[in-house]
């Protein structure tokens, strides 16, 4: 079987989503990785260096820059003839993207896969987590898009050829224009990658709060801010800072949720995470089913006296 | 300009789904059932576009057993004009659902299409691409702010990172995130006057398009449940835990 991956990546570099899409995809057969922007030289020399990757195809064009839909369906669909499945990491643009693409090639998608059992034998989770559903795809062709967190990242050391391909007749992007792009830079990791989630929830009252009890934390940690719905809801975060069926899915090795009470949506964005920490006043609250290592207390008194915990533990 | 708004009967969001000991599915017998709730934001986006005046008329349509009758007048009670359910009695996949609203719009040729992101029983998050992929029509996903101006929609969209704006032609596909307003409760007079709306009802096998399912369902089985855990006293114990126990400091 050959594959093709559709990288995710911010031009210079691969995200650590994409290295996971690629062991999924090395489940299933050769895997060639599509790198689709602008100015992605960066990005495609090190999907050259990933682990079993054999061909990089490089395509670029303002429209593919912004990742338009129209674009990388005009794009990836002549290029599906090639391949016997396309990969894509469960991302917002990969959740934006592979359907579109699929219904183009006449193709039932196949999202947030978290198994591979076999070529054409899928486990997705379905009900927000609360069941798992085993598929079998009769499709000749297969799009799919990847959970990452189900996966490892592949590692480094292989030596791709990267070829430039021509951007398609999306470079038109059919009727959608970009207009402008809010993104929030920040030092921390980023949230579906890093080993150490601090979430916020509503218990926060307010952003100021939420900056000044969520953030020095996961700093002190290393780790990334999350946020339940409510919180985002509220404006004490920002929106991609949303954990849950229907935000962000995060599996780091430490989850720690403070005042977060743990309605099943936001467990289906965190409940795999290793170990999972909760801080919430209610002895009652559902986030305590979950958690390995829960502290009923108020987060006013408890946040402080972590972090002084922390610091006297070398932290 | 008509609107077009395809909208899902699920499972209700606050009810925990249970598998059946069979592994055939999620057990819905004598569950409560109630609109996805994204779809429910889509349906009060259009009922403020109309009052806004930008929206003539609200079709709000539904593919599904013949209880997604409900689902429409729940639609039809928030301020849909008319609804249209296109029974099938076998769950459609997305793709099938796509094509069978393609042919609605075929027919119906709104200026806009606007639906949930997600489903929140299937969690696919795919029908509103498959549906502009199909129509040929831009679309503009994740939606948490629209704006119309003539011939062309202004959509702000939550993305990884943080927001991006777009500018679709109409028609277009847009799908709603949570954020994109708070659906309003339809009010007891509007709810009775919504059972007097023309509400169509017509065989999924009207429309002549290729439903037969790709995918079969093998099983559906409980995800692996977290050992219980618990409770520490103090601040310091719980970082000695993290540290030595669990080991991830
Ligand atoms: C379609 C749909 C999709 C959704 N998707 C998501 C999603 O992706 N992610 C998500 O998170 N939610 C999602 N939700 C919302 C979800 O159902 C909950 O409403 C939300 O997660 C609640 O957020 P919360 O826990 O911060 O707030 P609450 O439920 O209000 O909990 C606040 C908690 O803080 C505790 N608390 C209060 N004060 C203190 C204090 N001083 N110290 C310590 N603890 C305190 C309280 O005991 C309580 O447990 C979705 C809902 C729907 C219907
Ligand atoms: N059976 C259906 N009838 C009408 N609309 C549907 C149906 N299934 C999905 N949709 C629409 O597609 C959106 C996304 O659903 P999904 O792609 O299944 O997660 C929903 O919010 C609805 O607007």
């Amino acid at each position: 079987m050959t594959v093709l991956v559709i990288a995710d990546h911010d031009g210079k570099s691969i995200r650590e989503d994409t290295l996971k899409t690629v062991t999924a995809a090395a489940q299933l057969g050769d895997v060639d990785i599509l790198v689709a922007g602008k100015g992605v030289d960066g990005a495609a020399a090190a999907a050259a260096k990933i682990t079993g990757v054999k061909k990089v195809l490089v395509a670029e064009s303002d429209a593919l820059g912004h990742g338009m839909a129209e674009a990388f369906e005009a794009l990836v669909v002549p290029l599906a003839a090639g391949y016997d499945a396309v990969l894509i990491p469960s991302t917002s643009q990969g959740k934006n993207i592979a359907p579109r693409i699929a219904a183009k090639l006449d193709v039932a998608p196949i999202t947030d896969v978290i198994q591979i059992v076999d070529a054409s034998t899928f486990v997705r989770p379905i009900y927000a987590g609360n069941a798992l559903e085993t598929v079998k795809s009769s499709d000749a062709k297969k799009v799919i898009t990847v959970r990452p967190t189900a996966f490892k990242p592949a590692g480094e050391g292989g030596s791709g050829a990267i070829s430039k391909i021509d951007a398609g007749a999306g470079a038109g992007a059919g009727g959608a224009k970009f207009i402008s792009e809010e993104i929030v830079k920040s030092d921390r990791p980023e949230l579906g990658a890093a080993k150490i989630v601090v979430s916020g929830g509503r218990a926060m009252g307010s952003a100021e709060e939420f900056t000044r009890v969520i953030e020095p934390l996961a700093d002190l940690l290393g780790g990334a801010v999350g946020a339940s719905r409510a919180a985002v809801d509220a404006g004490y975060a920002p929106n991609d800072y949303q954990v849950g069926q229907t935000g962000k899915v995060v599996a780091p090795d430490l989850y720690i949720a403070i005042g977060i009470s743990g309605a099943i949506q936001h467990l289906a964005g965190m409940k795999d995470s290793k170990v999972i920490v909760a801080i919430n006043k209610d002895p009652d609250a559902p986030i305590f089913a979950v958690a390995d290592y829960g502290l009923v207390s108020d987060y006013k008194t408890a946040v402080p006296d972590l972090m002084a915990a922390l610091k006297k533990a070398g932290k | 300009m008509k609107v077009l708004v395809p909208v899902k009967r699920v499972i209700d969001s606050n009810v925990k789904a249970r598998v059946k000991p069979d592994q055939s599915g999620v057990d819905l017998a004598n569950v409560k059932m109630a609109m996805n709730p994204f779809c429910e934001i889509a349906v009060e986006e259009a009922v403020r576009l109309k009052e806004k005046g930008i929206v003539s008329e609200i079709v709000v349509v539904s593919i599904g057993p013949a209880q997604a009758q409900e689902t429409i007048r729940t639609a039809l009670a928030m301020g849909g004009d008319r609804g249209l359910l296109v029974q099938s009695d076998v769950d459609l996949e997305p793709l099938a659902v796509a094509k069978v609203l393609k042919a609605v719009a075929d027919e119906e040729q709104p200026g806009l299409i606007l639906m949930g992101k997600q489903a929140i029983d299937g969690d696919n998050n795919a029908v509103g691409q498959m549906l502009s992929a199909l129509l040929g029509w831009p679309q503009a996903t994740f939606a948490s702010k629209i704006e119309i101006s003539g011939s062309s929609a202004k959509v702000t969209r939550e993305v990884d990172g943080g927001l991006q704006t777009l500018d679709v032609a109409l028609p277009a596909v847009i799908t709603a995130d949570l954020r994109l307003n708070e659906p309003r409760y339809a009010s007891l007079p509007n709810i009775m006057k919504a059972k007097k709306k023309d509400l169509a009802v017509k065989a999924v096998g009207d429309y002549g398009v290729d439903i037969a399912p790709r995918l079969t369902v093998l099983k559906v089985a409980e995800p692996p449940k977290r050992a219980g855990g618990i409770k520490v006293e103090t601040a310091d114990d719980m970082v000695a835990k993290l540290k030595t126990e669990a080991g991830v400091l």
